[in-house]
């Protein structure tokens, strides 16, 4: 039951950070409230997993996290120097 | 062990909702990634492994995801805020001092 507790507080951070998201000036904000958006949603999984009691949920966070690494990174490098 | 994990999670839940907050309030690019990057890892750290401690059959694999975290969150947070400064982000008006002014790479474009 505790759990859904916690739940409930990640997802109001959820929410703050896609706030931030649409109102931020500048695309280097826009950039840094996904990707704090991403790391939350990696731990957002495994309590999930928890709550239903599915092992598969720690693969499919897993490889969310190393996708959105390599797209934190792109965009990166998309804002340096351009494509 | 379950009340151990569950007060891990607590901790863990609160830092990540603190880093969120960071994110809305702050009123810099720069402020914003440090709070965007320093509270959101240390929160799913502790979310994560505090998981694997209330089920222990899960904890070499909660174990592989945190320290995946740990090691790449501030890899792509510190390329952002390279790229952010490159591409000629202003500093919020109370900023002091700005040391990567000195190097050549780093000069604001006029």
């Amino acid at each position: 039951m505790s759990n859904i507790v916690f739940l409930t507080i990640i997802a109001a951070g959820i929410v703050l950070c896609l706030l931030r998201m649409l109102k931020g000036p500048t695309a280097p904000d826009r950039a840094v409230a996904v990707d704090t958006v991403a790391t939350i949603t990696t731990a957002l999984l495994v309590l999930l997993g928890s709550i239903f009691g599915r092992y598969v949920y720690l693969d499919v966070a897993l490889v969310y996290a190393v996708l959105t690494f390599i797209g934190s990174v792109a965009i990166a490098r998309f804002l340096e120097k351009g494509i | 062990m379950q009340v151990i994990g569950i007060i891990i999670i607590a901790i863990g839940s609160i830092f990540l909702f603190l880093g969120s907050l960071g994110v809305f309030r702050l009123p810099d690019v720069y402020n914003r990634l440090q709070a965007g990057t320093k509270c959101t890892t240390l929160g799913a750290f502790l979310t994560i492994v505090g998981v694997g401690i209330t089920q222990p059959g899960w904890l070499p694999k909660t174990l592989v995801i945190a320290l995946f975290i740990l090691i790449t969150n501030p890899i792509s947070n510190h390329a952002l805020g390279r790229a952010s400064r490159k591409s000629g982000v202003p500093l919020c008006d109370r900023s002091v001092v700005d040391k990567a002014n000195e190097f050549e790479e780093y000069k604001e474009k006029e």
